[in-house]
């Protein structure tokens, strides 16, 4: 507890802190809000490519500048993600090759480039070419104040662009052929998709590393899916359970030795996605398997009512009573017979004779009627 | 060339050989990413392995990062099951998740253990010589290459002893279940096939590179033959070439190994991508550019047929006119008539477009279909 509001006091007080929290919520929130539209269109590994695609750029853009200037890494980095998601585009246009292929083979290929020219780099006898390798797997701490304000600009522009085509990209999730019907390109929108997505993503790069930022992409996403049907909602969730790793992983790592952040973000992501997986109402695992136990209760609770429907009327006396034993071979070795009696005796539907035997009450009769009368139309015996 | 010159280049192409072989498969099903997630994957089994052993040589080491690898794929098949999230997103969220742990473990350990996270990326193909197998106090060669030889005779056997099989759930895996094969049995064992590669392959390439040693080989002979069995041979031969390719020019850059035989590995792609017969953007190109041209053909005789013979033929069956009525740049229009003249399908007199007898046959027959 000591430590937590350290660290809190820490983030209050300390300038580099505050610089890495804001950073990385930022792009927890730019990279949620693209997520949902890459996770929901089905191109989930595609963020893994364009983040790998990225490394040649960065490398091709120290060595033609000279300088680790943020602004022209960046440009690199969107430059060589972009020429990768065209290749693939390409690829599975023009021959038989298939998506995932060819994003496995510009993904490495492009990254296998990009380590060729960061060993190359690397072994210059230039001072300034050290710490481009940290954005293999990203270092939050490196975030200076200037780079938090271009994430910020670049972040926000990315986001108003959403806004403004918050229609026609949500009719290019759920029905692009109807989009195209009603005279959208959606060409043009999917190209336009695409380089926001290329935006939000380079922008992490120095944060969380080429190898790891596709995570930043598709988890937040994927577990916001869990937890509504709404696009609108699953965005916002989306871009909470970002900025919530990305702040809380990266200022983990900042504050760690041996800790690279990447990683971290995406062990806190993964935590969100198992806990989303689990619990989420509706679809989480733990309520499906609950709604099931609940289900299949009322069906043997019902079978039970159904069976001494079925003696009661047989006898001539409704009230006769009839023993367990002949419940529990009626349900033909489903069990569970005491626990739907008593489940019935607390609704008053059954009651038990004074020789241990078990009869419906009037109000149990008329239930399984009505619960008879379901099964074949209107008519009731 | 010196020996560990040479040594580094055997293995170099036993380990594209090795994973262009099962590689060629994972392209044919459509599950080329698994290399991608099994690469990854299995850098947490190595650790865990490693801190049960404490010996990074064991061969249990092998064995528990193979396993990692498997346990992955079923992982991502689980969470698939679900329904919860779609394929791709399974495994967009498994493996790195798997992958984290891992470098975090190695980053948190780094002291005690003899791997980093740059090598955990890149491999050290260079180091390979300095690990000698020695049996009875006589030096016999790199370990790597004993190891990496094992895995790609591993890989041919396999291939060889259920060719049938394998190409079957390739093609056709409902037939392959109808007859009896159970192609989960054959799926677990070829990604077991892929994770023990990937594992030898680890720390000479790295993670990520082994999905370009998987991949590019196999989806460049992709372009370039029919025939399963042409296309593994070919698969192991470029992958090799794009080996022996990369050493030098890493030799030459001075720069990653790895890094280098990825590159060739893609260019070598690109190459078949631009020239190969028939399936090659050139070709594709000029395809598409003489069928257009052909079609055009058809379609300025049929015109000119329709309009033989009524009064408005002098005005419509000119080239200044094709612009208006079938929407052709002058310039097209102009090649279009040219090549049609040259084909002796018309006849042009003044700028008027008459048809000869071919001519009228012809578009005949295309309006006859």
């Amino acid at each position: 507890m000591g430590t937590a509001l350290d660290l809190l006091g820490e983030l209050v007080w300390n300038h580099t802190l505050r610089t890495v929290g804001t950073g990385a919520i930022f792009l927890g929130i730019v990279n949620g809000v693209l997520g949902s539209f890459a996770v929901l269109r089905k191109q989930s590994l595609l963020g893994d490519a364009i983040s790998h695609a990225a490394l040649p750029g960065i490398a091709l853009a120290f060595l033609l500048t000279g300088s680790k200037s943020n602004l022209s890494l960046l440009l690199g980095a969107a430059a060589a993600g972009w020429i990768g998601t065209l290749f693939i585009m390409s690829v599975v246009k023009n021959t038989r090759i298939k998506y995932d292929t060819a994003l496995g083979l510009v993904l490495s290929v492009f990254f296998g480039f990009g380590l060729i020219l960061l060993t190359y780099i690397q072994r210059m006898p230039v001072a300034a070419q050290a710490g481009l390798d940290t954005f293999l797997f990203g270092q939050a701490a490196t975030l200076l104040r200037r780079d938090v304000l271009t994430i910020g600009i670049l972040g926000a522009g990315v986001l108003a662009v959403v806004l403004a085509f918050w229609k026609e990209f949500k009719l290019l999730c759920f029905d692009p052929d109807f989009a195209h019907s009603l005279g959208f390109s959606v060409r043009a929108l999917d190209i336009l998709v695409t380089t926001l997505l290329v935006t939000s993503i380079v922008i992490g790069l120095q944060t969380v590393g080429v190898v790891l930022m596709s995570a930043m992409v598709v988890a937040p996403a994927a577990a916001a899916r869990q937890w509504t049907d709404r696009l609108g909602t699953m965005v916002v969730v989306s871009a909470l359970f970002g900025a919530l790793a990305g702040g809380s992983g990266a200022l983990a790592s900042s504050v760690t030795a041996h800790l690279p952040t990447g990683p971290t973000i995406v062990v806190c992501l993964s935590a969100i996605v198992i806990v989303s997986l689990l619990l989420a109402p509706n679809r989480g695992i733990v309520w499906n398997w609950a709604r099931e136990r609940a289900n299949r209760r009322r069906i043997m609770t019902d079978a039970v009512l159904a069976d001494l429907y079925v003696l009661a009327v047989r006898h001539e006396d409704p009230g006769h009573g009839h023993p367990i034993s002949v419940l529990r071979a009626m349900s033909m070795g489903h069990g569970g017979v005491d626990r739907s009696l008593k489940l019935l005796r607390q609704r008053g539907l059954v009651r038990k004779t004074e020789t241990v035997t078990w009869s419906l009450t009037p109000a149990g009769l008329e239930e399984a009627r009505r619960l008879a009368g379901k099964g074949d139309g209107e008519e009731t015996p | 060339m010196t020996a560990p010159q040479i040594e580094i280049q055997v293995i170099a192409v036993l380990v594209a050989v090795s994973c262009a072989l099962p590689g060629t498969f994972l392209v044919l099903r459509r599950m080329a990413m698994m290399s991608d997630a099994i690469s990854h994957a299995i850098l947490l089994g190595i650790v865990l392995a490693f801190f049960a052993t404490g010996d990074l040589t064991s061969p249990l080491l092998v064995a528990a990062a193979a396993m990692t690898g498997v346990l992955t794929v079923s992982l991502v098949e689980l969470l698939n099951r679900t329904g919860l999230v779609r394929e791709d997103a399974a495994m967009g969220l498994t493996f790195p998740a798997l992958f984290s742990i891992g470098v975090i473990l190695v980053a948190r350990y780094a002291g005690s253990i003899h791997l980093d996270t740059d090598s955990v990326l890149l491999g050290e193909l260079a180091f390979a010589p300095f690990n000698r197998l020695t049996v009875w106090g006589y030096d016999i060669g790199p370990r790597a290459l004993y190891m990496m030889a094992g895995i790609a005779a591993l890989n041919v056997l396999f291939i060889a002893v259920f060719y049938k099989e394998l190409k079957l759930a390739t093609f056709d895996p409902a037939l392959a279940a109808v007859l009896g094969f159970s192609p989960g049995v054959l799926h677990y064992a070829s990604m077991a096939l892929v994770s023990l590669t990937a594992v030898g392959s680890f720390d000479a390439v790295g993670s990520i590179l082994v999905v370009a040693l998987m991949i590019a080989p196999p989806a460049t002979a992709y372009l370039l033959v029919d025939r399963l069995s042409h296309m593994l041979a070919l698969s192991a031969l470029l992958g090799a070439a794009g080996a022996v390719a990369g050493y030098w020019v890493a030799h030459v850059l001075d720069a990653s190994i790895a890094g280098s035989m990825a590159s060739m590995s893609g260019l070598l792609f690109v190459a078949a991508y631009l020239a190969a017969p028939q399936r090659g953007l050139v070709s594709i190109l000029l395809r598409r550019a003489r069928q257009r041209l052909e079609f055009a053909q058809r379609m300025l005789i049929v015109h000119l047929y329709h309009h033989e013979g009524v009064p408005e033929a002098d005005r419509e069956n000119r080239v200044e006119h094709l612009h208006a009525h079938l929407k052709w740049k002058r310039s097209f229009a102009e090649r279009v008539v040219f090549a049609a003249g040259k084909k002796g399908l018309l006849e042009r007199r003044d700028g008027f477009l008459a048809l000869t007898d071919d001519g009228r046959n012809a578009a005949r027959e295309a309006i006859a279909g």
